[in-house]
């Protein structure tokens, strides 16, 4: 089967891009430039990424949505406001992570964003936990964009007059040539910026007027760095259908008020991990040596038993040192453990660390 | 000034009397990605053609380094250990990976020159 294009595919051409296949759609996994300098790019001024392959899925609001919803999800729907966006997951009943995804409450009903290799599966595991009662959209005619860095705000200002007054992980609608296109501040690299879902036609021009006004295109590579600098997880790697959100240490994303109300798919695994802790739990893991653990290394104690694995390595442009998360035995969870990577047959000292590697700058404030 | 040879691993390959300078290709650089962590082997170790003779590993992926000749490491360059990036912005002279004593003239004869290397990294694709 032929990889998909997205509406940007001729834009990424001109820009330099090298594509790779991912998740059944041809990508730029870096342009020109290269990696390094696109991450610094980002985190110095801003980028722009092309996630249009991430789904964005639309359930029409009419009886008892929010209940239903709440039968799946482990948010406070009922209280989320309008144009609110929160981070979640859609679960099994052992609480495995099949997704995870950003919910907006939005005029009309709810929006979520899919991750690309899981959003065909999602919608149909989605459909059935509803028993098929709702409207349910996965758009194909809007591109979905993001801008991200310290230079994000004035860039997009600059370009659609508004969004500077969003507060993280809030949206609205807003016009760029006769479109109306919906913008929400967040993102997925550590800094401050928006994501902008927009109609496939209007996507090139848009874009280009970013770039004409200070952005750079940032390929997929820079992502990987900039999330995994961020201590944010990518799906499939570092979490998957075997790992929980307990286990993942994603428990802050599960809703107090749900915790204590249950209800919801995966509660009682969710609940019994909480009380009784986990058997492996993901980490922060720097090595002290110039070496890359990268995903499926294993790692040992000072026994020389095998206690983990990395599932996510690389070098962190921005903090200038290698960095991976993975899975350890909880006992050896604690920061400044050390532990020992086994690449390329030989065995480096590696330390349990805080994520994220990189401090964060979002734009908090009021609701 | 003597003729650089290449491998289909992509190392180009210096010689100067007995000592031949050996280091990867631009070509192999734009493959790669951005260099960030470089490994060379031990001075004083003799290692045998097509054996492995170091790591380099970017930002997507680590890549075993071969000597195309044997022969005994009498030098390495610890300035491309200390500042990897070194190694993308000029593969072909000051980023040379390790210096060896060559065993054996002859394995030389089997390696690409500059035009033949050139053909071959455009038809091998990426």
């Amino acid at each position: 089967m032929e990889n998909i294009k997205t509406a940007l595919y001729n834009l990424h051409q001109k820009q330099g891009a090298k594509f790779v296949s991912f998740a059944g759609y041809e990508m730029p996994i870096q342009y020109s430039d290269g990696i390094i300098e696109e991450h610094k790019f980002t985190r110095s001024q801003a980028g722009i990424f092309d996630v249009s392959h991430m789904g964005q899925l639309f359930i029409k609001d009419r009886d008892k949505l929010v209940e239903n919803l709440e039968k799946i999800f482990p948010i406070d729907l009922k209280n989320i406001l309008l144009n609110q966006s929160k981070y979640s997951f859609l679960m099994n009943q052992e609480a495995g992570i099949h997704d995870d995804l950003i919910i907006t409450k939005i005029k009309g009903g709810f929006n979520i964003i899919l991750n690309a290799a899981c959003k065909n599966q999602d919608f149909e595991v989605i459909k059935r936990l509803l028993n098929n009662r709702y409207e349910m959209i996965l758009h194909t005619e809007l591109s979905l964009i993001a801008i991200q860095g310290p230079e994000a705000v004035n860039i997009i200002e600059k370009t659609i007059k508004g969004p500077s007054s969003l507060k993280f992980m809030n949206g609205n609608l807003f016009k760029y040539l006769d479109a109306n296109i919906y913008i929400t501040r967040s993102g997925y690299t550590g800094e401050d910026g928006f994501e902008i879902s927009i109609q496939n036609e209007k996507v090139e021009v848009f874009v280009q007027k970013l770039i004409d006004n200070g952005a750079k295109m940032i390929g997929l590579g820079a992502r990987d760095t900039l999330r995994l600098e961020a201590g944010l997880c990518l799906y499939g790697h570092d979490i998957n259908i075997k790992t929980t959100p307990v286990e993942a240490n994603l428990k802050w994303a599960i809703s107090k008020k749900r915790l204590i109300t249950g209800g919801f798919l995966g509660y009682e695994k969710v609940n019994s991990q909480i009380e009784s802790g986990t058997k492996k739990v993901r980490v922060g893991i720097t090595p002290e040596n110039r070496i890359i653990a990268r995903e499926k290394t294993k790692i040992y104690n000072k026994e020389n038993e095998v206690i983990g694995e990395i599932t996510s390595g690389t070098f962190g442009p921005s903090v200038q040192k290698p960095i991976a998360m993975g899975y350890v035995d909880s006992e050896f969870s604690n920061i400044g453990i050390k532990i020992f990577l086994e690449v390329r047959g030989k065995k480096y000292p590696a330390k349990v660390c805080k994520l994220p590697f990189y401090k964060k700058s979002y734009v908090k404030g009021a609701k | 000034m003597s003729e650089v040879k290449f491998s289909k691993e992509h190392e180009w390959i210096k010689m100067d009397g007995d000592t031949a300078t050996i280091g990867i290709t631009k070509h192999a650089t734009e493959m790669l990605g951005d260099i960030v962590f470089v490994e060379l082997p031990e001075i004083g170790s003799s290692i045998a053609k097509d054996g492995n003779a170091g790591v380099v590993e970017s930002t997507k992926a680590a890549s075993d380094i071969y000597t195309p000749v044997s022969g005994e490491i009498i030098e390495n360059n610890q300035s491309i250990v200390d500042d990897p990036a070194k190694v993308n912005s000029d593969p072909e002279n000051e980023a040379w990976f390790f210096k060896l004593k060559i065993t054996n003239k002859s394995e030389m004869d089997s390696l690409m020159n500059k035009e033949e290397y050139e053909k071959f990294s455009k038809e091998s694709g990426n």
